[in-house]
Parts: structure tokens; sequence; C-alpha cells
């Protein structure tokens, strides 16, 4: 087997140096009844080449050749090759997790860079070294904010990603917080009054998504404002964090927990991505996951260690912050690289297209008979459209077109049947979009 | 074999500053193309109180600035690629390229996961092959892909077995857990709902089948048992253990860490194993990449399959495949979307590989541990003596004579071109040396691994100093771990007057 | 380090000195000796009830955590702030400056289980003999 670097001759000579008659005696420990006899019935050994083509079938059994409107947290942005070469360099795609910092430095410095990118773009004081992804990030910052608060009440906004609350509600089942949810308004934010009427001392955190899962940007302040008076942590969660670029941060927040997909991560049918945690110095202590830091070796030079790993479970075990331990470390790198590329004009032009592009995907869509725009308030690279026709049926029809069309927002919003959510990016051209508005027309005006 | 060659030599590597530190003001590394539609006016269309003005310190670099900053930075870092990476309980085996390059093609890495699932059948085929192989390898009936990584998947096991235990009519109190666990099961019961006990092992660092007896009482939800324990040390009354949990109505939870000893050789579910997790980015190859991503699936008996988190990969008629996003028992989502699937397509690509040889990646594992158990017994102390899987566990016992710690030797193998081995875990060993070299060492690399400790074992012995102030030879020495304690700093700042003194 | 005779100590290795009404507590430099370089303590604020024997606070070092037991139980009149900043404090002057927090005890007489400067001396060389055994 080419992955195995020894010869029969010196598997026998091992053998005999540890004075073993053969293998089998090796395995001496399991019980002979449980030994498997039996070979194992799964394919192979499958050369390189044949590993190739069997996924090179399998890809050619997916979406190929189609354009999509696609969103909903997982987004295609333009990506470097030069971010793919970096991160495939084997001295960081075959190291371990850095805690022999001497022989490491290159990962905890690409990690300190990461915190620190994290901090700049969501206006907070300290970045962890990441988690798996904004769902599960979101979750850790509101069991953050239970720590920091002692309460055990969680307000959520209904215009938060609904499998963000769907993670939630399924670690809060058994942790005792209870889950309650916040209704959006007719332009499609956060119903403050709402909020206001039910933000009690009870309760340890709201948290509220920007751009929310309907593309819509949040309005903090009249959130901000009630939720630190009952004394609650106010978590914003970010699912496109190329809005950053453009839109101004969560600074007001306690907490932030954004997805990293967009920097430099592909979609991947939706992992491995990249999960970040923001916050306050003042609340490091109660942050889960690694955090790298700046320190000086004997001799004084500057160099950087994991610290402050009393938070964590290989040391406080049952008191630990959370469970967590791998974390999305070659992911994390790439954002870095990625947004180091990017870097701060190339950010700010990447946001800037976003929001054109949809600004020309919804005018054109509105000049569809019978098109409507959802809400009213500003957006940045999705936005919701009510069409006249089921969204289900419409997108049937784009698919013969090649075109992946809009999210149907009916299973996760029963009261948004007919209404779709459209995303697009830089990387979506005018000729596509006009396709799209010219595809969704005709399907509009088929029979039924 | 050349005994002339020597693992380590110098090199000279590049010093590199902080990227922001190297940022000015106009240079860019990356460029769009032309917008090909009307510019729309920001302040305009998202309001003026939404509107950000800039980044202050976002790094303005160039492409070839970016590329070195990094490949600098890589020069710092140990690897798999460089040699041997003997971290007990990690599995640092070879990450195959070709699992990259597969992971990257059109069609894989660009999928969408809410496309429609008729464009998605190669991706659920993927998905569905990993399944079925995963089962046969574990003995198991049902499972999940969905968790992010081994701690993950140990909690999306204990609510498998909340929810069932519940469904019965009393989800229970207590997980018992070993004292030479990993630190995340106690973390993962505690999230889980569960408080946690902590039993003893027994003299030999076995589960001690005779307490437990006693331990398992009709409050205890399950017990979570590392196979082979973290001592490596495959627990040979475990079929017993199952039927005492059993008897009580409790489950058996199996960390499987450790699957690299068994996968071949031994099936968890023939073991009376009722619930385990696989770390795909150990036993099964898939980069570690200084900490991740890395994928956690649990494998299940029969009874905790409608429990299983969303969605749920089912068959259709005609052989098609769907992701169910709804079951009644299901103990609801734990990540959203379809799991870390670039790391379950690496694992695939792996397993594939291998086919049913991956045995021999087993018993070659078991091989190496041992010939190096065999050669360096004696120059350090064995304080288990029961035979090793795939990785062995020595004790710094003889070198504390001479005030040389585990640590010391570890840091010392640095200067030797080696990654150290698992220091001071597990818990139940005071100075713990915990060596795993994986099936991915050839003899020679072996050879040399034992050279070099025999040589520190002499440097304790003679002249313990240059062990305790070990490493001599990296780019930074020992780093000051209590001063980034107690005042930390966890990122960068624009330069202040004060603080240019830290460079 | 002295251990000073006024004192009385827990086997857990934390001090208590009462003087009025008002007692003080800390831990011992057998304690801090044993954790090494203190990096971080985390204390109850003024008003909080302390129980006996119950944990009412944290010693962090780089890679270890340690409860702190109440020596008896009372109401926290103060914490020592500034071992916030310096926590490195607890390494050089346990027995002093490091004091963690003043408690007004609800019943004096807990403190007669606890042991004296020379029999605490006696205990810890006895777990020293064990430890290195």
């Amino acid at each position: 087997m080419r992955y195995l670097p020894k010869s029969p001759a010196e598997r026998q000579e091992m053998l005999a140096a540890i004075g073993a008659k053969s293998i089998e005696e090796l395995f001496s420990s399991i019980p002979d009844r449980f030994r498997l006899r039996a070979t194992l019935d799964i394919p192979g050994p499958y050369s390189e080449a044949e590993v190739i083509q069997y996924f090179k079938d399998r890809a050619a059994e997916n979406s190929n050749g189609y354009t999509s409107f696609l969103g909903a947290g997982v987004y295609n942005h333009l990506r470097s090759v030069v971010t793919d070469a970096i991160i495939q360099r084997g001295e960081f795609l075959t190291s371990y997790t850095p805690y022999q910092a001497e022989i490491t430095q290159g990962t905890l410095q690409a990690i300190f860079e990461f915190q620190t990118l994290m901090c700049q773009l969501t206006g907070q004081e300290v970045a962890n070294a990441s988690m798996y992804d904004g769902s599960t990030a979101t979750t850790e910052a509101v069991l953050m904010a239970e720590r920091l608060t002692g309460r055990q009440r969680v307000l959520v906004a209904r215009s938060v990603h609904p499998e963000y609350r769907e993670v939630l509600k399924t670690y809060a089942k058994n942790s005792g917080l209870r889950v309650e949810e916040i209704p959006f308004t007719a332009s499609g934010t956060v119903d403050a009054n709402a909020l206001q009427a039910v933000v009690k001392d009870d309760v340890a955190a709201v948290v509220v998504q920007s751009p929310n899962f309907f593309g819509v940007i949040e309005s903090y302040a009249p959130l901000v404002d009630v939720t630190h008076t009952a004394g609650a942590m106010f978590v914003v969660a970010i699912a496109e964090g190329v809005s950053l670029g453009l839109v101004r941060p969560p600074a007001e927040a306690d907490i932030v927990a954004m997805e990293g997909q967009s920097f430099g991560l592909p979609p991947s049918y939706g992992g491995p991505f990249a999960g970040v945690i923001a916050s306050r110095d003042r609340f490091v202590r109660q942050m889960p996951g690694r955090l790298a830091g700046q320190t000086t070796d004997s001799e004084g030079q500057r160099g950087f260690v994991l610290t402050l790993a009393t938070r964590e479970q290989h040391i406080r075990r049952e008191k630990a912050t959370s469970n967590i331990c791998t974390n999305q470390a070659l992911c994390a790198l790439a954002a870095t690289v990625h947004l180091t590329l990017l870097g701060k004009e190339g950010l700010r032009e990447m946001a800037e297209q976003n929001l054109s592009k949809a600004q020309f995907a919804l005018s054109e869509l509105l000049k569809i008979p019978g098109v409507r725009r959802t809400f009213d308030a500003p957006f940045f690279n999705e936005f919701t459209v009510e069409l006249p026709r089921s969204v289900k049926i419409v997108n049937g029809h784009l698919l013969r077109d090649k075109i992946i069309g809009p999210l149907a927002l009916g299973t996760p919003y029963p009261q948004l049947t007919k209404h779709a959510l459209v995303c697009v990016t830089e990387t979506t051209t005018r000729a596509e979009i006009e396709r799209f508005a010219n595809a969704v027309k005709l399907a509009l005006e088929r029979p039924i | 074999m050349n005994k002339k060659i020597k693992k380590a030599s110098r090199h000279t590597n590049q010093s590199e500053g902080l990227i922001f530190e190297k940022s000015s003001p106009g240079k860019r590394a990356f460029e769009l193309p032309p917008l090909d539609v009307p510019v729309a006016d920001p302040a305009k269309a998202l309001g003026a109180n939404h509107r950000r003005a800039g980044i202050d310190g976002f790094p303005e670099v160039s492409e070839i600035e970016v590329l070195r900053h990094f490949t600098r930075l890589s020069t710092w870092n140990y690897a798999i690629d460089l040699g041997m990476y003997p971290l007990g309980s990690c599995t640092m085996k070879y990450n195959p390229r070709v699992n990259e390059f597969i992971a990257r093609l059109d069609g894989i890495a660009t999928e969408h996961p809410y496309q429609p699932q008729e464009l998605s059948q190669g991706c659920l085929k993927i998905l569905r092959l990993l399944e079925k192989c995963l089962l046969e390898i574990t003995g198991m009936d049902a499972i999940t892909l969905q968790p992010a990584a081994g701690a993950h998947g140990e909690m999306t096991g204990l609510l498998l077995i909340r929810a069932y235990l519940q469904k019965q009519g009393n989800p229970r109190k207590r997980v018992l857990i070993p004292d030479s666990a990993h630190g995340t099961n106690p973390a993962t019961a505690v999230i889980a709902g569960y408080e946690v006990e902590n039993i003893k092992s027994e003299s030999h660092g076995q589960i001690d089948v005779e307490k437990l007896r006693d331990q398992v009482t009709g409050d205890v939800a399950a017990l979570m048992i590392t196979n082979p324990s973290t001592l490596g040390i495959f627990e040979q009354r475990i079929p017993e253990i199952a039927e005492i949990l059993h008897a009580k109505g409790a489950l058996l939870y199996m960390d499987g860490a450790n699957m690299n000893a068994l996968t071949g050789v031994t099936r968890p579910g023939d073991l009376g194993v009722d619930v385990m997790h696989l770390n795909l980015h150990k036993t099964f190859s898939t980069p570690h990449g200084g900490g991740g991503p890395g994928a956690g699936p649990v494998a299940m008996k029969k009874i905790l399959e409608p429990f299983r988190p969303l969605p749920i990969l089912v068959e259709k008629e005609g052989g098609r495949l769907a992701l169910e996003p709804v079951r009644p028992d299901s103990i609801g989502r734990v990540k959203a979307f379809a799991g870390n699937f670039g790391v379950l397509v690496r694992a695939l690509a792996y397993i594939l590989a291998y086919g049913p040889g991956v045995r021999q990646a087993t018993e070659d594992a078991v091989l190496n541990a041992n010939y190096i158990r065999k050669q360096l017994e004696g120059a350090y102390e064995l304080p288990y003596s029961l035979p090793s899987m795939h990785e062995v566990v020595f004790s710094d016992a003889i070198q504390k004579k001479s005030g040389v710690s585990t640590m010391d030797i570890a840091k010392r193998l640095i200067d030797y071109g080696f990654h150290p081995y698992t220091t001071a875990f597990p818990l139940i060993v005071p100075g713990a040396l915990m060596i795993e070299p994986t099936e991915s060492e050839s003899m020679e690399e072996c050879d040399l691994f034992i050279d070099a400790m025999k040589a520190i074992a002499e440097e304790a012995a003679t002249k313990p100093e240059i062990v305790k102030t070990a490493p001599h030879t990296t780019r930074v020495r020992r780093l000051d771990e209590v001063g980034a304690a107690r005042k930390p700093i966890l990122r960068w700042k624009p330069a202040a007057p004060q603080s240019e003194a830290a460079d | 380090m002295a251990y000073p005779k006024n004192y009385r100590y827990t086997k857990e290795h934390e001090w208590i000195n009462v003087e009025g009404g008002l007692a003080t507590i800390g831990i011992t430099d057998y304690a801090q000796h044993e954790l090494g370089d203190v990096v971080f303590v985390e204390l109850p604020k003024p008003g909080a009830k302390i129980e006996l024997g119950k944990s009412f606070g944290t010693v962090e070092s780089v890679k270890a955590v340690s409860e702190i037991y109440a020596p008896a139980a009372g109401e926290v009149i103060e914490a020592n702030g500034e071992l916030q900043n310096t926590p490195e404090k607890i390494n050089t002057d346990p027995h002093g400056a490091a004091w963690l927090i003043k408690v007004r005890l609800t019943n004096a007489t807990e403190l007669s289980g606890l042991m004296d400067a020379s029999a605490y001396e006696a205990y810890i060389a006895a777990s020293g003999k064990e430890a290195s055994a």
C-alpha cells in the first residue's frame, strides 16, 4: 500500500526485535472471540487515479454548469488561488494544535493575526482562534452570556438564521436555558417594542443577526439600550462577513458570533467553515475556545503562545467554558490569508460590488409584473421578494434554464410562502442577473 | 540504514513581523473584475448611519508580500510532512495529497447546501458511501455524519443517550468517566446536562470492573470509555462492562479517539458499545491543519437511531438520496447544514485508497508503537506493563531523579528534529510521555526517534542542564507563558508610543 | 517561609486569621509553591456568603486551577482587589499582602477544628514525603 512505508522484511525485523512471532500476537489483548476474521466489506483499494475518478464522477452528478442565487448563510465569493496555495503548505496543513509553541510559531502568529482581523472587522476587543461555524458560535455566545449573567432566559430574534436557532435549541434543551423568539416588523427588522415588552432582569442574552436572515440590516440602537437596561448581554450574529466591509460593525454588542465562510472558504456543501466569537476584554475569561497571546522568550524576542488555557476542557474538565477542542484552524488561516490579500480597499470594493449587484438585481426583478419587495429596510447582498406564484414552482422552471433559484421562505417562515430570499454577490454577472430576471418573468407568465 | 544520518540540521529561516506592521496605504494584493452594473451609493442604499467609513488598521500589502509572509511563518512550524509527530492520542498520520485535490474539485467544493437535492446526488452519494464504510468498520447499526469534531460528537452521543432514556421515562442524572479520560469527556457530559462522576482505574490502568458493579446505579445514564484507553491499553473486560451497564438500563459510550488501534481488527459494535464517535481527523487522516477542522461522526446501535440529529440522510424510491429535515424524536440540529462535508470527502478518499486493507495500517501502527516501547524500555520507566496497542505511555520517573521532567525531555526532542510526544497526559500517570508513532513512520524514522530518546535519557543523567533549558535550536526559546497569562495581549494594536518597546 | 503562629490552617492549604470580629483568609506558602506562578485569582464580591468547606474562589496558574475552600462560614466584607492586577503577590507574600478576602464569621467556634502553625508544618512535611515517595 502506497501510504505505508515498510517492506515485508522490515516488518519481520521489527517483530523480531519486539520478540513477537506474528502481528497477531500484538493484538493478544483483544479477546479472541471479538477479533474480526472476515474481510471488511468496503470498496477499494483504489489507486490514486481511481480515487480521483470516483470523486469526479460524483462531482458530475451535482450542480456543475448552474448559476445560483442562493445565499442564506453560505455565500459564493471570489477567492484568490494564493489562499489555497498557502493553506496547502504541509507546514500548515499537517501540523497539530500549537501546544508546543517553540515549533509552531507559524500557526500561533497566524492565529494572533486572525484574532486581530476579527477584532478590526467586528469592532470588538478580543476574538478567539475559531469555533466550528456560525451556528455553534452563536450558541456558544449565548452560553457565554449565561455564565456572565447567571441567568437562563434567552431572547432570539426570529430573523436569526433558522438553523442557528435550531442549534441553539438543541443545546438549550438540556442546560436549563429557556429560549423565546422575538418577532420581526413589517420592515423585516427586529420588533423593538416586542423586545421591550419581554426583556426583563432574568434575561441572559438578546440575540439578533445583521444582516439578518432576510438580508436586512438591523439598527442596533433601539435594541441595545433596552437589552442593557435589563442587564442582559447583547449578542450579534453575522452570517455574511463581507458586509463588514461597508456596514457599520456591531461595536456596541457584548458578544459577536460570526460565520467566517465568506472569507475565502468555498461553500463545500455546508462545511468546513470557521466560526468566530469576539467580545470585550473584560469578558475574556468566560470565552470558549483557544486564544493565542503575544509574549517574549527568554532572550526577549517576541513570540506567541496559547494562553488563558485554564478556561478549556483539557485543564478545567467538567468546569470548562466549553467542551470544544478541535476547532477550524486551517479555515481560520484561509480567512486570514484571504482578508490579508483583500486588504482594506479590496474588502471595501468587494462589499460595494455586492451592494451594487444586489440593488441591480432587485430593480430588475421589480420590473416584473406582480413581483413586490417584502421588506423596505436597507439590505446588503440579499433581499426578499414576494412572487405572485409559488417560489417552488418558479424555481422548478428556472432549473430548466440551468438556474438555481432563490431560497423559498415558506418552510422556515410559513407566513412568507411565496416569498423568496435572493442572493447576489460580486461573482454574479450582470448577464446572469438579467437572464435570471427574464427566466422568472417567463416562469410567472406560464399557464399553471 | 546509514547510521550517520541524523534527523535535525540547522537551517536559516527568515524573520518576519506581523502583517499589520508591513502595511502601507495604497498597496493591494487583490483586484476585482470591473463592476458591470450601475454603482450603488452606499450612503443612499444603506442609510448614512449604517455605513462604515473604513476598517482601522486593516492590512494593505501586495501579493508577493502576502505570499512571503505566510510562507515564512510556515517555516516556523513542525509538521507531519517534515517527520514523525508522535503526539499520543492525536494520531498524526500522513495526509494524502489526493484527498486535498478531490476536495477542491468543481462540483465538490462549489456545492451549496440549499441547492436542490436532485442536483446534489453526487454529494449525497459520497455521504452515503462514507456512512456505509464507517458502519462496517465500527460494527454499528446507524450513524450521523453531522458533528464537526470529536467533542461535538461526544455531545451528540450523550444527547442521543439522554433522548433515549427520556423516552423511557427518565433521562437519569450521572455519567461515569474514568480518571484516564480526555478532558472533553467531562466537559461534554456537563453540556448534555449530566453530573460527572470520575471513577478510578485499577492498578493496571483498566476499569475496575468489580467496583463498577456498585457504581452503576439506577441514576447512571452512561459510562464514557476510551478504548484502547489513553494508556494505549485495550480494555479487556469491555463486553462485561457493557453487560453491567445494560443490566441497569445504562448505556456504554465509547470515545473513538483511539480507533487507529482497532480498525479492521475488532469492532466496537461487537464489543457491546452502544454509541461512539470517530475522529476523522485522527483515524481517517483528514489534516489537522494546526487545530482543525475535523469531523466527529457518531455511530450507534438501532435503539438510538430514532434520535439522530437533523438532517437525516435517507434513500428514496429508485435509489434517490435525500436529506430530511424533520424527525419526531430527533435531538434536533447540532450544526447548521450537512456536517463538515469537505472533511467527510477526504475521509472517504482515505478509506477508498485502502479498502479492506485498512487493517494493514492498524497493524503497522501497533507494530511501530510496540517497537518503540521495546527499544525504550529501561531507558524510560513504563508505569503500566499491559500490552500496548497503537501508543505507549512512559513516565519521567527515572529522569525526575536528576530534576528532568517530561516537558524538558519533550522540548529537548525538538532539538533532535522531532515534534514532542504528548506530555503530562493521561493524568493518572505522573510525568507521562505518551508516544503514538502511527503507521506512517518507516523503520528508519522510528530508529531515529529511538536514538534521540536514548540520547536524551543519557543527557538527563549526565548533563541535565542541557535538557532543562531546551530547546536550543528553535527560532524562539522557551516562551514566557506566565507573562502571557497575567497581562494578556490577544491582538495587535497600532503602535502607540509606549508599545514601541515590544519590538 | 515561616507560618505565622497566630493563624489557623486547613488541610486544603488555606490560612485564616481572626482579629476582632473580622477574619482574613488566604492561601499558604506551601499552596502557592505547589501551584507555581499565579496568573489569575477569582474572588467573591463583598456581601457574598461563604460556607464552611465549600469553594469560594479559584487561583490559577498557567496550566492549573485550584479551588479555594472556606475555613469557616461567613459574609465577605472585602476582597483583595490588588490581586486582579498583581496576582504574582500570591507567590511573593502569601501570608501578608496577598490575603484574599476579609470575612465576618457566622460561627467562630468552627475554627477549633483547624491546625495551628506547628501542626500544619508537620502536616505538609508528611504530605511532602508522600508526594516524593
